[in-house]
């Protein structure tokens, strides 16, 4: 028997393909509709080809079967229609006798769509993550929950909200108008932005998915990138932060998996490609006259993929820290600032006016004062560690701080 | 040498599984189907629809089924050549449809139609 390997993720991506295919057809208040056919298309699939051997081309074989369930679908619905009141066959859409498109661009075009109409301002944050897990990206609820670290029952609940809301918005799958790209983009970028940041901070153990949610990200973000009208200076600064950021996933994980922290990464694993790719994408950002937030952080993050401490590279990370704290602040950001004037100015100076952060209620905030008081004092430092272990969430992060306390003694 | 029928029932066929999740089962099934045919013991094996699936009931009652009433369901078969049963139960065990709980295969052997049995 031929045993053809199938391409790793094959269905979870022809999942988002099929779903915004067939949605932009049934309009998005039947997403539930669409997301039923792509998935009893992947069960079709799982009843036959173990037995039949896997067609020459095997995503062409799932959008023939996807598109007959809808076509089916159709006819059902016409039956019924026609059978209840004859009166209602002129109000079907005319789409019915259409035939649905699943070529490359309409594809690419229809998850285009997908992403904003996921990406509403009306929707939360957390609420547009889940969703492009699901819609997007094709993840399962066990999968989202093991990777946002939380139950499939809050992902359920979640999702459930989510898409009451697109319902009740009547959040409909089309193209912004070119004078709205703008401002809807925003959303848009800050999605794929948190995506990416629940893969690359996540404390989820499964770091495979870790991983694939980063990748998702970049992916939906060259998306934007490859259509003229949303390659945009702010899309191609996020992409670039994301390479930056990815060119270390070689180098994050030991051999039994756990997390290296970036000052004792083996740079000879940094991914010199990713930067390399991450430069071009920042200078593609670097036209117009708008600054985004993600243009200072991808520069802060390029600064981050040499690791040699130079009085430039501190001076220019401080100035950058200063400009995203005035454009978009942040706790993180404002923390980071401190690290970077620690660097510039001193420990002295940096503990002056980490004081004035009182960021009291975040343990970074106490594990960069202990940093900061090390040697100074003590007997401070040991205070502020102290406090840091209490507030910490995640063991990783209480590991770092039993770590910094033992130093303290050496 | 004889044939044996090993018949997978689901415990629940509408449960909804993740398309990378049915990847997986898919690529273990056909890594499972593989092994045994690589030893020359695989006969033949078919996927059950669950599209359009109808049962008949006495008095010729039509449901859409099989789901409702059932609790399982036939999701597929395959067809193994085997020496005895006890081989084809090894075979059995190696189906990845038992991953799930509830869920069985069921070793039959097949009438030869040799006038022996």
């Amino acid at each position: 028997m031929k045993q053809q390997e199938l391409i790793p993720h094959l269905f979870r991506t022809e999942y988002s393909k099929i779903t915004a295919v067939l949605c932009r057809y049934f309009g998005m208040e039947q997403l539930e509709l669409a997301e039923d056919i792509a998935g009893e298309t992947f069960l079709a699939a799982l009843e036959s080809w173990p037995y039949r051997g896997i067609p020459e081309n095997p995503a062409a074989w799932l959008y023939t079967v996807a598109k007959n369930k809808a076509r089916n679908h159709f006819a059902r619905r016409h039956t019924f229609r026609a059978s209840i009141s004859p009166a209602l066959q002129q109000a079907a859409p005319a789409m019915e006798g259409t035939d649905i498109d699943l070529s490359g661009q309409h594809i690419a075009d229809s998850q285009l769509q997908m992403l904003f109409a996921i990406c509403h301002p009306a929707i939360a944050p957390e609420a547009q993550i889940g969703l492009a897990l699901r819609i997007l990206c094709g993840f399962g609820i066990d999968e989202i929950a093991d990777a946002l670290l939380t139950t499939k029952e809050n992902i359920n609940k979640r999702l459930y909200r989510a898409r009451e809301k697109l319902r009740q918005e009547k959040v409909a799958m089309v193209f912004p108008a070119a004078a709205e790209v703008h401002l809807r983009l925003n959303t848009v970028l800050t999605t794929l932005y948190l995506l990416f940041n629940e893969g690359y901070y996540s404390e989820s153990s499964n770091s495979v998915l870790r991983e694939d949610l980063c990748q998702e990200a970049m992916r939906l973000c060259l998306l934007l990138t490859d259509n003229p009208a949303t390659d945009l200076p702010p899309v191609n600064a996020l992409l670039a932060l994301m390479c930056f950021h990815a060119s270390r996933f070689p180098a994050r994980k030991d051999a039994n998996g756990e997390i290296v922290l970036y000052h004792a990464q083996d740079t000879t694993r940094w991914d010199q490609e990713m930067v390399r790719r991450g430069v071009y994408y920042l200078h593609k950002a670097a036209t117009g006259n708008r600054l985004s937030r993600f243009h200072l952080e991808a520069a802060i993050a390029y600064h981050h993929t040499i690791r040699e401490d130079t009085a430039e590279k501190w001076g220019a990370i401080l100035q950058l820290y200063n400009q995203l704290l005035a454009l978009h602040y942040s706790p993180v950001a404002a923390l980071n600032r401190t690290f970077a004037l620690s660097k510039v100015k001193g420990r002295a100076a940096a503990i002056a006016e980490a004081e004035k952060l009182q960021l009291t209620g975040n343990h970074y905030y106490y594990t960069l004062l202990g940093a900061l008081y090390r040697g100074i004092s003590n007997h401070k430092a040991q205070e502020c560690l102290r406090a840091a272990y209490q507030l910490a969430r995640t063991e990783a992060d209480r590991k770092v701080i039993r770590e910094m306390m033992a130093e303290l003694y050496l | 040498m004889d044939e044996f029928m090993l018949i997978f029932r689901h415990q629940d066929g509408s449960k909804v599984a993740s398309p990378e999740q049915i990847q997986v089962w898919m690529q273990q099934t056909m890594d499972w189907i593989g092994g045994i045919a690589a030893q020359h013991k695989y006969v033949e094996g078919n996927g059950l629809l669950f599209d359009d699936a109808r049962v008949v009931h006495h008095n010729n009652v039509v449901t859409n089924g099989p789901f409702g009433d059932i609790k399982e369901t036939l999701g597929g078969y395959i067809v193994v050549k085997a020496a005895s049963a006890e081989e084809a139960v090894e075979f059995a065990k190696g189906c990845p449809a038992l991953q799930g709980e509830g869920n069985t295969v069921e070793v039959r052997k097949i009438v030869r139609g040799d006038g022996v049995h």
